[in-house]
């Protein structure tokens, strides 16, 4: 396992997702209220690319004609059919067993750190100052 | 089909038939079971036949060799179908015009004489008849208190509907009678036939009567969908609805099409918590004739095979219609289903029927 730097932190800040690609492989990394995570871009349906989804509340119900969205959770919803996905486990809402997309490890690293480690920093140049969001696949 | 194997009719002991059809009630029939206005109205209004145009009973086609006797006392129906058939409780359908009465008062008026006149002249006569009652969709209050009122008769054991009413099933218009009926177990029976307020298709009207009859899962379709997506089954998890002469081969691809649509489309209604095809297949039943099957042994057991038969069908002949042949389950069958469609699944699904021998 590897880790590698795909962005900065400023190119995601909280409500954003970006497709980043770790060699041939695409990434959809989110910040929601601050947190990251990183599923594979690429809705296990027909493929389409999960971070151009919405990110929202799980909405739940208890009885016919009641509705709450959940603060606690939230998913992102495949731009192409509305299949909802959690970005940590890139499990489905509907069928989490069979119908999954793969999650990875991310993590915020200041620039300060990143010439220590073993990092794969092939697209661009890091600053001291700033922080970056580093996927581990 | 070819090479049938011997029918082992050893394993159908307690046979329960959920499709029966006595003859329409008319004037005669109900008067006495009516209040004075209705009584006259009836006579003064020629409120006699009551048969449904979607369900055309003195035309000749589709009868039983005796005709209009088949079904015309429970002793012709214990002589035809009940003795031969061996079967331990039937239940009687009435598909009449009872159902399609639009003025609300009226419609409740023929639906609590025509149940009390199959408790007095059918129940009474044979205690392996049981029936299915008849309550007015178009006045929910009065089929709440229809259905409260024969609570404590448990010879009826469900309440039926026609295929085609005023609005899809799952309306909550509906709930109030959804929810007396579980009170007190009883099942939703649903059979081909329609009211007529609407084209039967979602097309328009057809031409033909070859045309309404192939398209009759289509309308069983929709009410599924409905009952499934208005949360029906949600709200009442006891609620058990059988199909009646719907075929079955339809089925599958509606399971199918509506989890795989639901997982995209659940938040509109959230309230739906699993797929809709296990929704269906703990809440749906379907009777076992008409079936719409292929001939060939390995065939029927590939479509059987596409959804959970064991649990979800139930045997129901549809007598006098001339598909009733046979003893017991239809010939189709394969052996390991026999007692599930002929008595368990039927026991499981028409609660009511508990305690019988
Ligand atoms: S491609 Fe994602 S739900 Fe169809």
């Amino acid at each position: 396992m590897t880790d590698h730097v795909v962005c900065a932190l400023s190119e995601l800040p909280p409500g954003k997702a970006k497709r980043v690609m770790i060699g041939t492989r695409a990434i959809a990394v989110f910040n929601v209220d601050g947190k990251l995570s990183a599923i594979a871009d690429r809705c296990p349906h027909e493929g389409a690319s999960l971070s151009q989804g919405q990110v929202g509340g799980v909405i739940v119900s208890d009885r016919p004609g009641e509705y709450r969205v959940r603060t606690d959770m939230k998913m992102v919803r495949c731009p192409w059919h509305g299949w909802e996905f959690d970005m940590d486990t890139g499990k489905s809402w509907c069928d989490p067993a069979r119908m999954k997309t793969r999650s990875f490890g991310v993590k915020i690293c200041p620039g300060a750190t990143l010439e220590e480690g073993s990092y794969s920093l092939e697209v661009f140049s890091v600053s001291l100052q700033d922080e970056y969001v580093v996927v581990t696949v | 089909m070819k090479d049938a194997p011997p029918r082992d009719t050893a394993a159908i002991s307690g046979l329960i038939d959920a499709d029966i059809h006595p003859r329409n009630p008319q004037r005669h029939d109900l008067a006495p079971h009516a209040s004075a206005y209705w009584a006259e109205m009836f006579e003064y209004r020629s409120i006699d036949r009551l048969e449904m145009m979607s369900q055309p009973q003195s035309i000749g086609l589709n009868q039983h060799a005796e005709g209009a006797q088949a079904n015309a006392t429970p002793q012709d129906i214990a002589r035809l179908h009940l003795d031969p058939q061996g079967i331990s409780a039937g239940i009687l359908n009435v598909m009449s015009g009872a159902h399609a009465a639009y003025d609300p008062y009226l419609a409740a008026a023929l639906c609590e004489a025509t149940n009390r006149w199959l408790a007095a002249d059918w129940l009474g006569q044979d205690s392996r008849l049981h029936a299915a009652a008849l309550v007015p969709f178009v006045n929910p209050d009065a089929a709440v208190q229809e259905i409260n009122r024969l609570a404590p008769d448990r010879r009826f054991v469900s309440v039926l509907t026609p295929l085609m009413g005023e609005k899809p099933l799952g309306r909550r218009e509906y709930w109030p009678i959804y929810r007396a009926m579980t009170e007190h177990g009883f099942a939703l029976a649903i059979h081909p036939g329609s009211i007529y307020r609407h084209a039967p298709t979602q097309s328009g009207f057809l031409s033909y009567r070859v045309e309404e009859a192939a398209l009759a899962p289509q309308a069983f379709a929709s009410q599924l969908a409905s009952l499934v997506a208005e949360g029906v089954f949600t709200e009442f998890p006891d609620l058990r609805v059988v199909l009646l002469d719907s075929g079955l081969s339809w089925l599958p691809a509606l399971m199918w099409r509506m989890t795989k649509d639901w997982k995209g489309i659940r938040l509109e209604v959230p309230w739906i918590k699993e797929a809709p095809s296990d929704i269906i297949t703990r809440h749906v039943r379907m009777g076992t004739q008409a079936a719409d099957l292929p001939q060939d042994a390995d065939q029927i057991a590939r479509v059987l095979g596409q959804f959970d038969a064991a649990n979800m069908l139930i045997h129901a002949s549809d007598f006098p219609r001339p598909h009733a042949t046979g003893a017991g389950v239809p010939d189709w069958l394969p052996q390991p289903l026999h007692a599930a469609v002929a008595r368990d699944t039927a026991r499981a699904t028409f609660v009511r029927l508990e305690g019988l021998e």
